[in-house]
């Protein structure tokens, strides 16, 4: 008993190690980048806002308007991924899905392609256009997944089968669009598959910071259920889970929180699948903690990823894609091969 | 008089287009083993995930203390029956604490209460398994496996406990402590328990009746001695087999020669 409550107490300090290492990653990725500008001028461009501290409109301007949205859309995004991955990971029982196996990495980046070829008018409507096709159509094939497998009673196999099975559909779609558009649009599209954190706005956080929370909590409150459904359908009605109802309620807030991040960053699938499996390495698998903790360490390592894209070569940037796997990958591969104990069969 | 637990009135159930329950009509008493035998295809495993609710059968009733447990919600249910499966999922290894505290999981809230802590410390300590709370269940043995999820079924704290083929896979010294297991049960926790067998030693001996299905039906019911006869064995199985007497005038089968020409 003593050392359960012990077992217990440890997670809940890697989360809360995650959380404070993350806020002393975003106080540091604020003070770096192109404009250079020292720790005290960052954080009295900062707190300007409220206190009569002394800061130049430049300062400001970089730190407020530029710095700032990036870094937090790099923290929700973040958090959506590594708390849709972990859900998704538990409901469908296999340690393998993420959101490119359901097939809405690929339905969001071909809504959005579509609306770089043919939407692409004006400049403000257009990325709006791309924001909310993407999201449309990343949500639209979560839907159409369910409904597939539906048909043959939810079934898990059926489900990743359908995802699968339509990634590739859309996959060719794009492969058709990035053949038939033009060299701007052509580099777009690309710049889209890779991610891009640079469109980050106050508007598009004050869009996300809600759907985050709530979808989140959301998540959160279902964490029991997700732990018991690792035995088994069966078992988990024997336990007086609504196995069915469960497992859409949580592909659906999944796909809201993957494709609504994804509408606004571009693609980023990988940390959907990795977040989770690092935080299972260090602190198990009971969903209580795992979904926080692969929440707060999406969130690191695509702020960390986010950071030296935008500084390792001034003044130019590498895409998040690119960095995020090139760090995230030998991270990962360390834990796996450091650890004794598998942590999924 | 003996009171009734569980009432099984007329409970037909398929698979899509095949037919794998017709007609079960069984009373099961509060506290007594039971135990279901019968071959392959006869329908046990339906049957006991038909009265855990986990298949919905097509037609009839599973009547609990005179319930119509159709009605009954999933939460209140999962308090007063809980199911031991044939084999074991666990895609994602937890600790042997945390398999048994899901037992709790109709009694939780997100939280987990001292209550259901020292609920799933006594389980373990009933099943003499303290000292592996915090090993990894994907490390145990077969028969520590087993072990585990029976705990858990026992920390659901249920009425009625549901073990489809419980010592299958399992070696002789395994067999034989799961079944002690369940006769305390039986004894200590009064509690009704229906299993389904596919050793009819192991069911004779454990079970205060027996139940056989043949092609989705009842065949037969009632005590091990009255049941477990020749021509019995022979109809239901299609073997020709030996009946002797062991310990406590238990009979004891012992398989001679499958019959084709019985099974036709």
């Amino acid at each position: 008993m003593e050392s359960y409550k012990q077992f217990t107490w440890r997670k809940v300090l890697f989360i809360l190690g995650l959380f404070i290492s993350l806020i002393v990653i975003a106080i540091t990725a604020v003070s770096l980048g192109s404009a250079s500008l020292s720790l005290k001028e960052t954080v009295n461009a900062f707190f300007s806002l409220v206190f009569p501290v002394e800061s130049s409109d430049f300062a400001q301007t970089v730190v407020r308007q530029l710095r700032f949205p990036r870094i937090v859309l790099a923290v929700i995004a973040g958090i959506n991924l590594g708390v849709s991955g972990a859900v998704m990971q538990g409901v469908l029982r296999n340690p393998l899905v993420s959101p490119y196996t359901l097939g809405l990495s690929s339905g969001a980046a071909c809504g959005a392609a579509l609306a770089i070829v043919f939407g692409a008018g004006t400049i403000v409507f257009g990325s709006f256009f791309i924001v909310t096709n993407a999201f449309i159509f990343g949500l639209l094939t979560m839907l159409l997944v369910l409904g597939i497998s539906r048909i043959r009673g939810t079934s898990i196999e059926t489900l990743i089968l359908a995802g699968v099975a339509l990634s590739y559909l859309f996959s060719a779609v794009i492969s058709a669009l990035k053949y038939a558009s033009g060299n701007e649009q052509l580099r777009e599209i690309v710049l889209w598959l890779m991610g891009d954190l640079s469109g980050a706005t106050w508007q598009s956080i004050l869009i996300l910071l809600p759907i985050m929370v709530i979808f989140s909590i959301v998540a959160l409150s279902y964490a029991w259920d997700l732990n018991v459904m690792g035995a088994g359908d069966e078992v988990s009605i024997s336990l007086g889970i609504k196995v069915g109802r469960v497992r859409i309620i949580n592909l659906i807030l999944a796909a809201i929180l993957t494709a609504s991040a994804i509408a606004y960053t571009g693609i980023i699938g990988f940390i959907g699948l990795v977040s989770p499996h690092i935080c299972r390495l260090i602190i198990g698998n009971d969903h209580r903690f795992l979904i926080p903790a692969s929440g707060m360490m999406g969130a690191v390592i695509l702020l960390v990823s986010d950071t030296i894209c935008r500084t390792i070569i001034q003044p130019t940037e590498l895409p998040v894609g690119v960095v995020t796997a090139v760090i995230g990958v030998p991270f990962f591969l360390y834990l796996l091969m450091r650890k004794r104990r598998r942590w999924w069969q | 008089m003996v009171a009734v637990k569980l009432r099984i009135n007329d409970v037909s159930f398929s698979y899509r287009s095949m037919n794998a329950l017709d007609g079960i009509t069984l009373e099961i008493n509060h506290s007594e083993a039971v135990s279901l035998v019968g071959p392959n295809g006869a329908g046990k495993s339906t049957l006991i995930k038909c009265i855990d609710r986990i298949l919905k059968p097509q037609k009839g009733a599973i009547l609990l203390d005179e319930e119509n447990t159709a009605q009954t919600d999933a939460r209140k249910l999962s308090r007063e029956m809980s199911y031991v499966p044939q084999n074991n999922v666990e895609v994602f290894p937890f600790t042997v604490f945390d398999i048994v505290l899901m037992g709790r999981k109709p009694y939780m809230g997100w939280r987990v209460s001292q209550k259901d802590i020292a609920i799933v410390a006594q389980t373990l300590e009933f099943l003499e398994m303290e000292d592996f709370g915090q090993r990894y269940f994907d490390e145990l043995s077969g028969g520590e496996k087993q072990k585990v999820i029976i705990a858990r079924a026992i920390a659901q704290e249920p009425q009625v406990l549901l073990m489809d083929e419980p010592t299958s896979n399992l070696d002789i010294k395994h067999q034989l402590e799961v079944m002690e297991i369940i006769k305390d049960l039986v004894r200590v926790k009064r509690i009704s328990v229906i299993m389904a067998m596919h050793d009819l030693n192991l069911a004779a001996r454990f079970s205060d009746r027996i139940i056989m299905l043949k092609d989705k039906k009842v065949f037969k019911v009632g005590t091990p001695e009255t049941i477990f006869s020749i021509d019995n064995i022979r109809e239901a199985y299609g073997i020709e087999a030996q009946i002797t007497t062991g310990q406590g005038g238990k009979p004891v089968v012992i398989p001679i020669s499958a019959d084709r020409n019985e099974r036709g």
